[in-house]
């Protein structure tokens, strides 16, 4: 083990962090985005509307990450009509190649998040909004979207965090993410254990970063459930 | 009760595949390749590693009168495998460079390669031009690594898992020009369909690039292999399996 590589070359490891981080930040804003209308169409009764929702999460959740990265950027650029298209500055981008799949991948899974958290919402609740009168959209924005928030963060936590790992795979499509740096400097100095061991040592950094937010944001936004009710006897 | 026997029976298990481990370990000599850089070695139809690299292998061991077994492995994954012992020899086109011998030890040549561009047909082509355009190479490949030395920052430098990617993306328009071994581009313009449109660019250089096969440091399995490329090099055997994918002589 010669762990002075580390030390040299941690500033390329930290270049390849930023883009890990640029890469994460920007899928997940934009799977968030995507997320709820695809969430709301697929909790339609009408099958027309809940039909599409439902067949974009079939596919995106049923296929591995690897397999719609390749399709976007080495898949999709095998066509003519792609290349010669307006989209081809960006489809020939590594970068938003990347983006592109993991916002489809993430947006799929985030939906699926956003749905169990709104049907999981107590019956009662819809029906007391009802009750009082409120139109349906008056009782998603006052009442069940609110309340979903608060349900869904735990599951949404986690997915992010299995985005930020899922992003190493961007090293695929000669993106010099983390994982990529990393290898790009293994390739040199065939020292793969104490390199792949820093850049495991900063995604655990990244997702302790993740995971403390999280606990943050649910402490505040599940404020109304109070302190813990159930208080444990000391003498246990 | 349930759970003794459940223990006894993982502790079996176990035990069977430790044996079985350290015997494949104790006989068998297992030759890893690549699978990705035609002709040299690449994978057949049935799923069997076949091409010059596995050829000459195949025939080192006959000499050797070893039991061998090749198998297959990413390339930027062959020397740190090599390292943990998942396998005894790599015999994938691999050049003797001063980065790999500081790890492992390499036997004498068993051919010779050399580095060129390949681009566009048609398109001028000076080295100096290089400036500002988007290169590829295969990582952890001695193409990659003269990119890096020289071109670091004066063009874009993309580097990808295997061969077969840098043409892809070549074809794609994603590359203005790829930096590669000789022989298996010479390959790929042959017989992939694309040699109307693309070909290679200024000369061959870096051609006193030996090509051996890798083998843990101090392993005495080196002089048995050495013994053995000198045996096929004089018999005719070496000569038999170069005609069969070059019109000329690669050692």
């Amino acid at each position: 083990m010669d762990f002075s590589v580390i030390v040299e070359y941690f500033p390329r490891l930290m270049q390849g962090t930023w883009v890990s981080l640029q890469l994460i930040f920007l899928s997940v804003v934009l799977g968030g985005i995507f997320a709820l209308p695809i969430a709301l169409a697929r909790i339609s009764k009408n099958p027309l509307i809940s039909g599409l929702p439902f067949a974009y999460i079939f596919f995106f959740r049923g296929t591995p990450l690897l397999v719609q990265i390749f399709l976007v950027y080495y898949g999709a650029s095998q066509f003519e009509v792609v290349r010669e298209s307006f989209l081809w500055p960006i489809l020939r981008e590594p970068f938003w190649c990347a983006i592109i799949a993991f916002t489809l991948n993430t947006s799929a899974y985030t939906a699926e998040i956003f749905r169990g958290a709104i049907q999981a919402i107590p019956v009662g609740e819809v029906e007391a909004c009802k009750v009082v009168g409120m139109t349906k959209v008056q009782m998603y924005r006052r009442i069940l979207l609110p309340r979903a928030f608060g349900i869904v963060l735990p599951a949404y936590g986690n997915e992010i965090i299995l985005m930020l790992k899922g992003s190493a795979l961007a090293s695929t499509i000669t993106i010099l993410d983390l994982t990529g740096m990393a290898r790009t400097i293994i390739a040199r100095t065939y020292t793969p254990i104490e390199i792949f061991l820093a850049a495991g040592a900063i995604y655990l950094v990244i997702s302790m970063v993740v995971i403390a937010i999280f606990k943050q944001v649910e402490k505040r936004q599940n404020r109304y459930l109070g302190p813990n009710p159930v208080k444990l006897p000391d003498d246990v | 009760m349930k759970l003794k026997k459940l223990a006894l029976g993982s502790a079996l298990v176990l035990g069977a595949a430790l044996t079985s481990v350290s015997g494949i370990a104790a006989d068998k000599v297992r030759l890893a390749t690549e699978g990705a850089w035609a002709p040299f070695n690449f994978i057949d139809s049935a799923g069997k590693p076949q091409g010059f690299d596995v050829d000459v292998a195949w025939a080192l061991c006959a000499k050797m009168k070893a039991d061998c077994e090749v198998v297959t492995q990413d390339w930027d994954g062959l020397i740190p495998g090599l390292k943990v012992r998942k396998f005894d020899a790599i015999i994938a086109s691999m050049s003797i460079t001063e980065e790999r011998l500081k790890v492992v030890d390499f036997t004498n040549k068993y051919y010779s390669g050399g580095l060129r561009f390949l681009g566009l047909k048609g398109e001028a082509f000076n080295i100096a031009d290089l400036k500002g355009k988007v290169i590829g190479a295969q990582r952890a490949t001695l193409g990659a690594q003269y990119l890096e030395d020289n071109f670091a920052d004066l063009a874009t430098l993309k580097f990808y898992d295997n061969q077969d990617n840098v043409y892809l993306d070549l074809v794609a328009g994603r590359l203005d020009v790829v930096l590669s071994d000789e022989l298996p581009t010479f390959d790929w313009l042959k017989t992939s369909g694309n040699g109307d449109k693309f070909e290679f660019k200024g000369d061959a250089f870096l051609k006193e690039d030996n090509i051996a096969i890798a083998v843990r440091k101090g392993d005495k399995l080196k002089d048995k292999l050495n013994k053995a490329l000198d045996e096929i090099l004089a018999d005719g055997t070496y000569q038999k399996i170069n005609a069969k994918y070059f019109p000329f002589s690669i050692y």
